[in-house]
């Protein structure tokens, strides 16, 4: 290639625009309803340059109608959305060129081969990086003349980021990148994913999967019914819950909730004396504590079932991650839908 | 990487190029399936040389004043047997002898019946010492040009112009929209009308490879005449081709599986196969619909090609198909640019 093969290292080039301090990504008030459903509610968000941004939340929270927005594929009903301090209405041809894209569900032709169609994908930008490197960026070599077809899918979901990267893109949009792959392909991808961070581009991604966001993400925007309910770096996020940990109990007979006294039943108010227990919370019958010293909270809790003559059924701890917050947030799970 | 690699316009048609060799089905849909039918249609109506008749007769003596006729071959069988062999369609016609001359047992419904009746007599008029009244000569005349298969190979060729464009094109956009790989196009800088214009550049391009194959089959094994210019045929077809594209592209712009491009492909070519004189004239049908059949594309395109290689009229003579052509190119491609779904 004859302008590509200067440019050799995958980092972003400083293109050094006129909006180099602004922010990478504005959104402010967008909302987009799709016939009765609010996709988005009123939507404002920033993401700065070399930042990895992360929408976290269930399946139908707005995190895709969110990104297709930002990438200029759905148009917003309100709100205005600038990216790379250009907007979509005058702008779409240079941002085209300027941001790469990884869709949901992009099926690539599967009779073309893995270089073939980043050959393709590279023809559309003016500048960008070779087409040997995106396929080193994305570990493809041994996969390079096969096609696309007889591809496992981490590796599909590699050469869909290869094709947003062929054109060197400032800022980079991978929607769901992991969804639907095994443990080992996430592992994977993630390790690409951090690569890309290191090399100092800007990306945005979207997840159900709250290990995702926390590995990968410097800041968290979790979304829910097409609103931002909670925004920060992950340990801000998890900080919110009150505690470190979270211990998880169900005791054996008993119904749930504050029925006054009874076989079986928990009196929550010992239980939130307990030094060190910051909330409680009843889920269909299993109880949800958040506890910062659990080593010393944990035998204070088992002297307080005990008191109340109630039996252990389940007893789990697990340290506090995004999920928990997301149930404290919502009472749903991420999982459930 | 030169740059003509860095062309997308070259890498899209390049993709589309690739697309329709990989996939095997398509191969033989395009070159194989038109050459075995014109093949089928060939053996079928080819031409015999000079049909013998098949007789029966009651008497020994009259199968053997039958004989003589070169057009028939004669069987003697009595008249109980001669009648089943009537009925089953081995025989054409039998001949009774009667006390006062012969009988003929045929079917008058049945042209060949009717020359086997016309040679039948004469075979036995001129046994029994009939004099012609007027001296006639045979000057046989076996003209190509004027046969079945002349005729329906421009209706062949057409009808293959047809299909292979708008499966071409309809399928293919179709798949890539359900796939989302439109969607993923489109929010590449990818030009837009590249991506349109890169399957008609991939259809040109397989198209005089389609062409050459078919129509080189069939001057070969069937001497089917070019007796117009083959420049002019050569546009035509282009022009055949760009008309169906079109419609396929129209016909795609909206769907989003499947199951709905393919119903409505139906739709727009099943009267077209009926009406537009692929395997029979289309002037046959009644003469209230023939504006009808006059407008449809393919009708253009057959007449149009018949025209060139039968009657080896110019385009000048065949303004009138090259113009409801050129319609059918530039109207659907305008409606479904502006009605495309990209996504």
């Amino acid at each position: 290639m004859t302008e590509g093969g200067s440019v050799a290292v995958p980092a972003a080039k400083a293109r050094t625009g006129t909006q180099a301090d602004g922010p990478t990504l504005l959104l402010r008030g967008v909302r987009k309803a799709f016939a009765d459903v609010q996709a988005v509610d009123g939507l404002d968000l920033e993401v700065a340059r070399g930042e990895c941004f992360g929408l976290l939340g269930p399946n139908g929270a707005g995190k895709t109608t969110t990104i297709e927005i930002c990438e200029g594929l759905t148009a917003p009903d309100e709100g205005t959305v600038e990216v790379l301090g250009l907007n979509w209405r005058t702008g779409a041809d240079e941002l085209r060129q300027r941001i790469g894209i990884q869709l949901q569900e992009t099926q690539f032709p599967d009779k073309l081969t893995v270089e073939e169609t980043l050959r393709l994908f590279r023809s559309f930008f003016r500048r960008g990086i070779a087409v040997e490197e995106s396929i080193e960026t994305a570990q493809l070599e041994e996969k390079r003349s096969s096609r696309v077809g007889g591809l496992s899918g981490g590796q599909k979901q590699r050469l869909a980021m290869a094709c947003a990267l062929v054109g060197d893109p400032e800022l980079l949009f991978l929607d769901e990148p992991t969804t639907g792959l095994d443990p080992q392909a996430r592992r994977h991808l993630w390790d690409l994913v951090d690569g890309l961070k290191q090399a100092g581009r800007t990306i945005i991604l979207t997840t159900h999967y709250m290990e995702e966001a926390e590995r990968l993400c410097d800041r968290v925007a979790i979304m829910d019914h097409g609103r931002v309910i909670a925004l920060g770096t992950p340990q801000q996020l998890i900080a919110t819950v009150g505690g470190e940990d979270i211990v998880e109990f169900a005791v054996s007979g008993g119904e749930t909730g504050s029925h006054e006294g009874g076989n079986g039943v928990v009196d929550a108010a010992p239980l939130t004396a307990i030094a060190g227990v910051q909330s409680h919370r009843v889920d269909e019958g299993l109880h949800q504590l958040s506890v910062s010293e659990l080593h010393l909270a944990v035998p204070r809790i088992f002297a307080a079932l005990k008191e109340q003559g109630l039996h252990l059924s389940e007893f789990r701890t697990h340290s506090a991650t995004l999920e928990d917050v997301f149930v404290r947030l919502t009472g749903r799970y991420l999982r459930d839908e | 990487m030169n740059k003509l690699e860095l062309s997308s316009l070259y890498q899209l048609t390049m993709a589309r190029f690739r697309l329709i060799w990989r996939e095997p089905e398509a191969i033989f849909w395009i070159f194989i399936f038109p050459i075995l039918l014109a093949v089928g249609l060939g053996i079928a109506f080819r031409n015999r040389p000079a049909d013998v008749l098949q007789v029966g007769a009651t008497t020994e003596q009259l199968t053997q004043a039958l004989t003589r006729d070169e057009g028939l071959t004669a069987t003697t069988m009595n008249e109980e047997d001669g009648t089943r062999a009537l009925a089953t369609g081995r025989i054409l016609l039998l001949a009774i002898p009667r006390a006062d001359g012969v009988a003929y047992k045929y079917d008058d419904t049945n042209p060949d019946a009717r020359t086997a009746r016309l040679l039948v007599d004469g075979a036995i008029q001129t046994a029994a010492g009939r004099r012609e009244a007027v001296r006639a000569e045979n000057e046989l005349v076996h003209e190509t040009g004027a046969r079945y298969i002349d005729f329906v190979v421009p209706g062949l060729l057409g009808m293959n112009l047809m299909g292979s464009a708008m499966w071409g094109l309809g399928f293919a956009i179709v798949e890539a929209r359900q796939k989302k790989l439109l969607k993923r196009l489109v929010a590449s800088p990818m030009p837009r009308w590249q991506y349109l214009a890169s399957f008609l550049l991939s259809r040109l391009a397989m198209l005089i490879i389609e062409v050459a194959v078919f129509l080189g089959f069939a001057r070969v094994a069937f001497g089917v005449p070019f007796r117009g210019s083959v420049w002019e045929l050569g546009l035509l077809c282009v022009l055949t081709s760009l008309a169906f594209s079109a419609l396929g592209l129209l016909v795609s712009s909206r769907a989003r599986t499947m199951e709905a491009a393919s119903g409505l492909m139906n739709l727009v070519m099943l009267p077209m196969w009926i009406l537009s004189g692929v395997f029979f004239s289309a002037t046959r049908f009644p003469a209230v619909i023939q504006p009808l059949v006059r407008a449809l594309p393919l009708t253009a395109a057959i007449d149009a090609l018949r025209g060139n290689m039968l009657q080896g009229m110019n385009l000048g003579q065949l303004i009138a198909q090259v113009g409801i052509l050129l319609a059918w190119f530039v109207v659907p491609f305008a409606v479904s640019l502006r009605i495309f779904r990209w996504r």
